[in-house]
């Protein structure tokens, strides 16, 4: 079954490698990956959608927040969330089809971003399910070229933060030992 | 703040000094050449072995004889690549590790340069965590960052890679204030409630069972563990990696439970109602057939790690948290509740400790012994009488290393020193090296099969610079003898490649290093070979020539369930 998995992880070097790998040595292929940065410029947000082995699934998302860049791994599965996908389509028209097209894009509230007499490029947003419908109905007029953003997702329950506090050096092993409360 | 500028190696190795580091394990190459350097005039102890691998492993020999966090080092491309197993051999085991690599120059990288490999991508899942350092402006707050993460929480390895550049320009060192990893979240206290529940379901079983690992010597918790399985009174069994968490001597500890386990320890594990788990993994070695595991059993599972919770098994009572502070809560929650509570099912648990009783006599793990040959048990034996329960043992991987597991008393934790999870043959040796490294006061045995000793005889180079008087005994038996048992009883006895025809004249091959050594094939003789071997001072080579057929019993077969086992050769054995 398809995982939708969110992730707020730190802006460095190799963090998108740490998430893959886990996805990757247990063999699961990523349907589709997202990532840019949040508000917070040294953080970044993920979305990763991945075909999982239901009894996985759990031990996925632990193994994801255990990752050291990795602030908060969720499954997004689980709950109400809303998921959006954008798309662009690059279109080929004849004078008998530009209309047609035109009109259909309207339905799904697609726009024009170029237009030129061999076609257009339409750009539309909305859940994968009604995107695909989209791909469909503009397959119908020919060939077509399609570039997805994969999903980016939104939980609508919003879940606790829990991060963990700076650990002031001492003696280093006590210090291990001494912090160690955050839970 | 000082004001003189510092390299970057200079500050690597005040960093070093700052967590504490006496000894470091490595092998210097040429984009290590600035530390190296730096190094020569530094009081920090480097010790050159022969091969990379087994820097990752005395390293690891260091730390798992100690706690402490133990550190490799090595020079970029193969230098790095070589430590991998080590590093791998580390995560499986869960021991605190540092790793230091050289990379090539900063401008050079993805080049092809000479001796350029992307150790950060490649070590991305052999370590807990790895870091890649490009500036030197990072170097301190990573170094301490490295050490933080490898010994908090559930230890591991964590690798540093860094530039050429960083470790040749200068720079200002300001000491590093604090650790901010906001991600990396450590569970210690475990949750009050679910303690509480933990103490209540104690009482309430009849058939308790101990189930103890390897999270116990890591949390260095043997003295709470003791405390608490004197409160509960229950069988104790210790996984392979939990080996010294509870003395052998102590009435409560039965043996290592699994595919090599006793019969007490598996139908003890299959009849018990509750199983409680503490720093163990639910491995397939220990659980064989995880359907028909403990099947009457309520789990009650301690970890630091949430990930472990469930896993495999799942826990009725989860508590995630470290067992140095678990265990002695439990045990005032234990002592809190009411008498009656406790007193509730003590006739079945009289009745449940004579049922074990019963098993540990009627199959018992015996040392076989023999007038024409030596038994490999009766090697074993022999170490272990010789040890008292007190010597610390380097094992490497195969037959020796069950028949250790089963045989040698140890009654402190970190005596046991073998590759569990990883099973990384030519192990032994090297971490016998690091051991006595760390514990120059105890008594070290490198107990080997003849096939992994082959693996790292390099390293008798390391013993004798240093004269290391570890007690390498290599039980012979010309074969690979773990792969062999498995040809002998699930391949129809075609023994493939398992033959170690050209064993070397020992007496020449430590002669050769400037030590002694002997090859013993008598069985009256072994006895005293051994303490000779004990009694002279240095290193010493014994190489023991054992029945080349014996194999390790019981045995649980593949995907059998652990109260299936095998209690003896089910045939004559091969000829």
């Amino acid at each position: 079954m398809q995982q939708i998995i969110a992730l707020l992880v730190e802006n460095k070097p190799g963090a998108l490698m740490r998430v893959t790998g886990l996805l990757s040595q247990r063999g699961y292929n990523i349907e589709s990956l997202t990532v840019a940065r949040t508000l917070d410029s040294t953080l970044s947000r993920m979305t990763i959608t991945v075909e999982v082995e239901p009894q996985t699934r759990a031990q996925v998302i632990k193994q994801m927040n255990k990752l050291v860049n990795v602030l908060q791994a969720t499954d997004v599965t689980e709950g109400p969330s809303v998921n959006r996908e954008l798309v662009l389509i690059r279109i080929r028209t004849t004078q008998s089809t530009r209309t047609a097209i035109l009109k259909e894009a309207e339905i799904f509230q697609a726009r024009v971003v170029d237009s030129t007499v061999e076609g257009f490029v339409l750009e539309a947003t909305g859940d994968p399910e009604k995107l695909d419908e989209f791909l469909d109905v503009m397959r119908s007029y020919g060939d077509i070229e399609v570039t997805r953003s994969g999903i980016i997702s939104m939980p609508l329950d919003n879940k606790k933060l829990r991060l963990s506090p700076p650990v002031p050096r001492g003696a280093a092993q006590e210090e291990v030992l001494e912090y160690q409360r955050a839970e | 703040m000082s004001s003189n500028l510092l390299s970057g190696a200079r500050i690597l190795l005040h960093c070093l000094a700052s967590e504490n580091v006496e000894c470091i394990f490595g092998y210097p190459g040429g984009v290590t050449l600035p530390l190296y350097d730096a190094l020569y005039d530094h009081p920090i102890r480097h010790v050159l072995v022969r091969h990379e691998q087994n820097a990752a492993f005395a390293a690891q020999g260091y730390a798992r004889a100690t706690g402490k966090v133990g550190v490799c080092c090595a020079t970029s491309g193969p230098g790095a690549t070589n430590l991998v197993t080590g590093l791998v051999d580390a995560l499986m085991d869960s021991i605190p590790l540092v790793a230091l690599t050289g990379q090539v120059p900063t401008k050079l990288m993805g080049s092809d340069a000479f001796q350029e490999a992307d150790t950060f991508g490649i070590t991305r899942s052999a370590t807990k965590h790895n870091f890649l350092v490009k500036n030197i402006a990072e170097l301190p707050q990573v170094i301490h960052e490295a050490f933080y993460i490898a010994a908090s929480g559930r230890p591991g390895p964590v690798l540093v890679d860094v530039t050429k550049d960083v470790f040749q320009s200068q720079s200002h060192y300001t000491a590093v204030a604090e650790i901010h990893l906001p991600g990396y979240r450590v569970f210690s206290e475990g949750h009050s409630g679910q303690i509480r529940r933990a103490a209540q379901m104690i009482w309430e079983a009849g058939q308790p069972f101990i189930y103890a690992g390897g999270g116990i010597i890591a949390a260095n918790a043997a003295g709470e563990f003791r405390s608490f399985v004197e409160a509960v009174d229950a069988p104790v069994v210790c996984t392979l990696m939990g080996l010294g968490a509870l003395p052998a001597d102590h009435p409560n500890f039965i043996s290592m439970p699994g595919m090599h386990g006793s019969y007490a320890a598996n139908m003890g594990m299959t009849h018990s109602d509750l199983i409680i788990a503490l720093g163990v993994r639910f491995d397939d070695r220990v659980t064989g057939r995880l359907a028909a595991f403990a099947p009457h059993a309520r789990v009650i599972h301690v970890d630091i790690d949430p990930a472990e919770i469930s896993k495999n098994r799942h826990a009725d009572l989860p508590i995630v948290g470290d067992l140095k502070r678990v265990l002695p809560k439990l045990e005032a929650e234990l002592n809190a509740l009411a008498a009656e509570l406790r007193e509730k099912n003590s006739a079945r648990r009289q009745a449940w400790w004579k049922q074990i009783r019963e098993w540990k006599e009627e199959h018992p793990l015996r040392a076989e012994r023999s007038d024409s040959e030596i038994k490999p048990q009766h090697l074993i034996a022999e170490i272990d009488r010789l040890s008292g329960g007190r010597a610390i043992v380097a094992s490497d991987v195969g037959q020796h290393q069950m028949w250790a597991a089963q045989l040698i008393r140890f009654n402190e934790p970190r005596l046991w020193i073998n590759s569990g999870g990883l099973g990384s043959m030519g192990f032994g040796l090297p971490a016998a090296i690091g051991a006595q490294f760390a514990r120059p006061d105890k008594l070290v045995f490198a107990v080997v099969g003849d096939g992994g000793f082959q693996m790292s005889i390099p390293e008798l180079a390391t013993i004798a610079n240093h004269a290391l008087p570890i007690k390498i005994v290599v039980m012979n038996n010309g074969y690979l003898g773990m792969v062999r048992q498995w040809q002998e009883l699930f391949y129809n006895n075609r023994l493939s490649e398992v033959a170690l025809a050209g064993f070397p004249d020992v007496e020449k091959l430590a002669g050769a290093y400037g030590f002694t050594g002997r090859t013993v094939e008598d069985p009256h003789e072994m006895p005293k070979a051994l303490e000779e071997a004990v009694h002279t001072p240095g290193p010493y080579l014994l190489n023991v020539k054992v029945s080349p057929f014996e194999n390790v019993f019981p045995m649980v077969p593949a995907g059998g369930a652990i109260h299936e086992m095998v209690l003896r050769p089910p045939q004559p054995v091969a000829v």
